[in-house]
């Protein structure tokens, strides 16, 4: 009971509860733009769904996405579940190459070392081959993999999405 | 008399006529531009209406997206805040027993199938589980009947901070590799590796309570307190026999867990974990007592290269373990693995294991086993292995091949 009493108190002992997802995100483009620039929407119609389908291997659960550009830079707040929760992930493109990939929001119960900058710094500098993968190997993170995986994903799709989204929707 | 040119009536009627027809032309005209400036005005009414209607549609579409999207992240109702997922592995066993006398196992099993639900009631609380049923079939009466059906994990869990989170429920202990991720397509081999299944012993779960705390983006360190394990004398104390997987489990000794994690390097792991059971036989054996267990490993996944080595140990208190040699109680396995695709994969494994290690006679098992992963879709496994198997003289030794088929979603 010694012991139970310690672990509430110790629990107790932390002020914040877990961070809020709309203040994480714009904590994001703070540091990303430091004044952000009004968001722009995306809608995922027309040629874009299939294409969106072709990389999440289901539709994005939303008919539209924000983002934020400027200048050739570009920032996109994205969703994907991992084993069993969604993942807020926010990622900067800079001429179509990604220059930052930052989880928002964390919900799984494990694997939290996806958080980690060691590892999302490994998506930076990784932009779209022409079979829509990543151009770098990625490695993973034992007890992880879904959640790895989920990010693997959603940096092709911000990716796809960038490049839709300067060229107006042509090829 | 005077003269009158003999066409003038003619001019005169040609220039009447002309008059006539120019007045009436002019007047066709100015109607024309008339009728072509009101039709003008009426197309650019239009027009604006248009554009007007346009603009309001658009507003309206994007209110109508903006009203979706709160709702669905508003309502913690919707399946938007409820997850499904699960896992399954059927198993083919094709193993010769090379004790004289002993029986062969040609079985083929549906060995887990396995239900996921989950629910974020805010962003602070959030509940996860898995349903699992053992081969197959359950029956009410014990003859006949292998299977088991099991609440493998239900348990909430607190996000306290970024740095901290509390569970509390039914979870799968902290301790070795394939307890927490034990999915069928991350793992090499049909079956779960022999140490880990014999000395761990996974899949093990108590009731309990755990602080998980992230030191830094690399360190993560979980205490846990939870129910003990009653292992009994009849088993010889074996580890794996005591595990009682919260069914009205004894809760008069607890245990308590201790794991530090290093992840400092992206496909590295380095972890190792303490507990101490402050009875195993949940004083139901006077001549037992309190048991440690000890356990390290290490993952290494670098690009197509992959190794898995750990190391685990237990020490029983008492006369009675020590008696039959379950005071000590030890294995580790070491296993590379070559990813050469992103569909095809090889490994081979080397275990070794021994629940009564204090003895003094042989009886450390010993198992070499290679096999094959293909991926026909990265949640999709099938498995293909040789296992050789060395164990105590006088006690099932199996040699053979295993075919698995396994998922994930």
């Amino acid at each position: 009971m010694a012991h139970l009493r310690m672990l509430i108190l110790l629990a107790l002992a932390f002020p914040a509860w877990g961070a809020d997802q709309e203040a994480e995100i714009t904590r994001f483009l703070g540091e990303t733009f430091g004044k952000p620039p009004a968001a722009e929407t995306l809608w995922l119609a027309g040629d874009l769904q299939p294409a969106v389908r072709g990389i999440l291997e289901h539709d994005y659960p939303a008919a539209r996405v924000r983002y934020w550009r400027a200048g050739t830079r570009s920032a996109w707040v994205l969703n994907e579940i991992g084993k069993e929760m969604p993942i807020t992930v926010g990622i900067v493109i800079k001429d179509g190459v990604i220059e930052r990939v930052k989880v928002l929001v964390y919900r799984e119960s494990r694997g939290w070392e996806v958080k980690s900058p060691v590892f999302t710094a490994q998506f930076s500098g990784a932009k779209l081959n022409s079979g829509k993968k990543l151009d770098k190997q990625i490695d993973g993170i034992s007890g992880a993999t879904l959640s790895v995986r989920a990010l693997n994903r959603l940096t092709r799709l911000a990716l796809l999405l960038d490049r839709h989204a300067n060229t107006g929707g042509k090829p | 008399m005077q003269h009158r040119p003999k066409h003038l009536p003619r001019l005169v009627l040609a220039l009447a006529v002309t008059g006539i027809l120019s007045a009436h032309a002019e007047t066709g005209t100015e109607d024309r531009l008339s009728a072509m400036e009101l039709r003008l005005n009426s197309l650019e009414s239009e027009n604006r209406a248009l554009k007007d209607q346009v603009k309001q549609t658009e507003q309206k579409v994007e209110a109508t997206g903006t009203q979706m999207e709160r709702i669905a992240s508003q309502d913690s109702s919707t399946n938007a805040a409820t997850s499904f997922g699960g896992y399954g592995e059927l198993h083919l066993n094709k193993l010769k027993n090379q004790k004289a006398g002993g029986t062969n196992k040609d079985e083929l099993d549906l060995h887990r199938f396995v239900i996921f639900m989950g629910h974020e009631f805010s962003e602070q609380i959030r509940f996860f589980s898995e349903l699992e049923v053992e081969h197959a079939v359950t029956k009410d009466t014990a003859a006949g009947s292998s299977g088991v059906v099991g609440v493998e994990q239900a348990y909430l869990d607190f996000t306290v901070s970024d740095a901290l989170s509390v569970k509390a429920g039914m979870m799968v202990m902290p301790v070795g590799i394939i307890s927490e991720t034990h999915e069928p397509p991350t793992f090499y081999g049909v079956e779960r590796n022999p140490v880990e299944t014999n000395i761990i012993p996974t899949t093990w779960r108590e009731g309990g309570l755990m602080l998980t705390t992230r030191l830094s983006d690399a360190i993560t360190f979980d205490a846990m307190v939870t129910s003990g394990l009653a292992t009994t004398a009849a088993k010889n104390y074996a580890v794996r026999d005591g595990r009682l997987s919260g069914a009205s489990a004894k809760a008069k000794d607890a245990a308590y867990t201790a794991r530090l994690k290093w992840a400092s390097i992206p496909g590295v792991e380095l972890a190792a974990t303490a507990q101490q059971q402050t009875d195993i036989t949940q004083s139901s054996d006077t001549t037992a007592g309190a048991a440690t267990l000890y356990e390290a490993h290490a993952v290494v996944n670098k690009g197509a290269f992959g190794l898995r080595a750990l190391y685990a140990a237990w020490n029983l208190d008492g006369s009675g373990p020590k008696s039959v040699g379950a005071d000590k109680q030890n294995g580790w396995y070491v296993e590379p693995a070559w990813k050469f695709t992103e569909q095809w994969g090889v490994f081979a494994r080397r275990s070794t294991w021994d629940n009564r290690a204090g003895g003094a006679t042989d009886t450390r098992y010993r198992q070499t086993d290679i096999g094959v992963n293909f991926w026909p879709h990265h949640d999709v496994v099938v498995k293909l292995d040789y296992q050789n198997q060395r164990s105590p003289s006088g006690v099932d030794e199996y040699d053979g091949f295993n075919l698995g088929l396994g998922y994930q979603f």
